[in-house]
This record gives C-alpha cells, structure tokens and sequence, in this order.
C-alpha cells in the first residue's frame, strides 16, 4: 500500500541487487509456501467434490447431520458453523489490524490484536473440537446398517419401520422390515468406517479436510503466539520493523479462506 | 555484515495514513460478515421460499468467490503488490484449479452413470 514506491526499470529489474517483486525474500517464500498449501486443500475439495458427484443420491445432506448448537435443544441446522465463521473472519480483523499496527510502529496495539487474534484462534479450534464431538456421538435414535453396508434411517422411535437412502424417501415397514432388520446392526455416531449419517466415506471426507484445516489453524496459533511473545519483548521494536507480524498474518487470512471454501463446499452447497 | 535485506522492502505508513487503511480493513469486515449473513440466510430459507437450487448453489458459489477476493486482495495485501507478483502467485493456482475441477465434473458424472449400469 504505502511506503516506498521505486521507479520501475524493467531493463535492470531482474539484474541483480534487488528484489524485483518489490518484496522481501521471506514473504515472497510465505507466498509461495500459501500456494502450495492451497494446491493440497483445493485436491482434498476436489476429490470431495469428486465423490460427492459420483454418489450424489446417497450423500448425506451436511444440514442435516450438523443440527447442533451449544445449550439450545432441537435441530438448529447450519447456525454454529456460521458462528464459527463469523469467529474466524473476526480474527482475521484482529490480525490484520495487528498488521497494520506494525506499520505504524505501535507496540501495544499490535499486542493488543494479536491477543485477540490468538484468543479467536483458540475459540475456534475448540469450536471444532465440539462439532467433532457431535458427530462422534452421533444421536440417541442412530441408524440401521443393512447386510450390504448400507445405511437406512429410522422412521421413528419404535425403530419397525425405514427410509432408504436416496431422494425419494422410499419408507419399508411391516414384514419386508423385518426380513431386512434381521442381520443389521445398529450404529450409532460416526468414525472412518462406519457412519449413520450414511456414506462412510462422507466422514472420512469430513475428518480429514475439517482435520486438516483444524491443524492448520492450531499451527497458526502456535506461531501467533511465538511472535506475540516477541512483540512483548521487543524484538521487532529494535529490528526496526514488525514484518514477522506481515508473515504470520498471511498465513492466518489464508487459514481464514480456506474456511471460507470448507464452509460453502462442505456446509452450503 | 547483514544479509538480511528484508529492512529495504519494509513498509511503514504514518498515524494518518493508519487511519484511512483501518477505515478500509473494518469496511471489508462488514462486507464480508454481509456475505455470510446472507449465505446462512439463504441456506436457511431457500426451500421455504421456493428457490431453484441450482440458483442458490451457484448464489453460494459466486458469493464464496467475492470473499474470497476480499481477503487475498486486501487482508492478505495482493492487490497492492507489484503485477508481476500478483500473476506469479494467482496464475499458476487458478490454471491448476480450473484444470482439476473440470475433470472432477467430468468424470464423476461418468462414473456415477457407470455405477447406475453395473
């Protein structure tokens, strides 16, 4: 935004001696580093994405299996990972006013935001924890795993009657029921094998990207808390400038978009 | 002697300057925080309002979009980085993803209709 702007000679650029983007060699690796990780995220949503269309009457709709919401009863679809979104995006602020808090050489407001920012990051992740918790445990009815794997849903408590999978809700009762019942199991809950929601492979896609992304925002944390140690000792006041705060605020927006996709992909759409 | 050249690139901006960027960073807050509101409203309500759903699938899809944009652009700094950089960082990504989502599209609706003929 601000700060120097060199004129620039594309003829003596890329000669050596400076740095041609106009940016110092370790954001430059931030960024490039960010790529990556963003090739790794975009193949775990493809490959969702890939499976998702390849069983698409079968796969279990998000809004109904994440209908919880602490200290609230009832089915409360898509109103927590909201909350958790809006938790991020308001860290992401924190941050990057934290950023620009370094510019102006602001000591204390810069650990004022990064506090926030790392108390955001904590609330998340235990957010998460939550959510995962949930799905682990699953509800009190639970599901009905056929002799062939497949998961059916019960129409209600007496557990006589239910649905098979697919868009047109096709109810069995009565004796067929029955005959069908008579080697299932119960399940209850979801973990990489099984799944009462239906599709395991739906949990396993949950556990991995939501994991993956969970880890992402815990190392996040880690390093914002490594630096905000820094900032109160003063090392980046003596250094002159705050450009380590610049770099760990690139890898926490990218933390925060990456759930901006996981939201609508996995949550929304 | 010090290697570490990073004190050539560093930007720093006066208490003004400071002002007018926290106007833009909670301006961009609102937006997006707007976004959302309207994405969990919508997948709240489509049904009961009677939507197509591909409308609204493709409402969250272009709206993810803009957030996104937002964030890379202005939180994340991009927009106000040398062209050279912005194309260097956006358009190995882009090319990539484009490539990837459409063989996802193509070839797991053929293999869904395999899985209707076995």
């Amino acid at each position: 935004m601000a700060g120097h702007t060199p004129t620039v000679d594309s003829n003596t650029l890329w000669g050596g001696g400076i740095s041609p983007f106009n940016i110092s060699y370790g954001k430059i690796m931030m960024w490039f580093f960010l790529v990556s990780d963003a090739f790794t995220f975009s193949g775990l949503l493809v490959s969702y994405g890939f499976m998702r269309h390849s069983f698409v009457e079968s796969w279990p709709v998000a809004e109904r299996v994440f209908t919880h919401f602490p200290f609230m009863h009832g089915d409360h679809p898509l109103l927590y990972v909201a909350l958790m979104t809006f938790i991020l995006i308001m860290s992401s602020v924190t941050m990057v006013l934290a950023v620009e808090a370094g510019h102006r050489m602001d000591k204390n407001s810069v650990i004022k935001w990064m506090a926030w920012t790392i108390v955001g990051g904590l609330v998340f992740v235990g957010s998460q924890a939550w959510e995962w918790y949930h799905f682990i445990h699953g509800t009190e009815l639970g599901a009905l795993q056929l002799v062939d794997g497949t998961i059916v849903q019960w129409v209600n408590e007496a557990k006589d009657s239910f649905y098979l999978p697919g868009k047109e809700q096709i109810m069995i009762s009565g004796a067929e029921a029955v005959s069908m019942m008579k080697n299932g199991v119960e399940v209850y809950g979801a973990n990489l094998t099984v799944n009462e929601y239906g599709l395991p492979l739906f949990g396993d896609f949950f556990f991995f990207i939501t994991g993956f992304h969970g880890t992402h925002v815990f190392s996040g944390v880690v390093l914002n808390f490594i630096i905000f140690v820094n900032v109160i000792k003063g090392t980046y006041e003596k250094r002159g400038y705050y450009e380590m705060v610049e770099k760990v605020g690139l890898y926490w927006h990218f933390v925060d978009l990456v759930w901006v996709f996981v939201f609508t992909f996995f949550y929304l759409v | 002697m010090d290697f570490d050249r990073t004190r050539e690139y560093v930007q720093h901006h006066s208490e003004a300057e400071g002002k007018a960027q926290r106007k833009i960073i909670w301006v961009i807050f609102w937006v997006l925080l707007g976004i959302t509101g309207v994405e969990v409203g919508l997948g709240l309500s489509w049904q009961s309002i009677g939507l197509a759903w591909a409308f609204v699938k493709w409402t969250f899809i272009i709206l993810t979009l803009i957030k996104a944009y937002y964030i890379v652009a202005y939180y994340m700094h991009l927009k106000h980085e040398y062209k050279n950089f912005i194309f260097a960082v956006a358009l190995p990504y882009l090319v990539l993803v484009a490539y990837l989502i459409v063989m996802m599209l193509t070839e797991a609706i053929y293999v869904h209709d395999i899985h209707g003929l076995i």
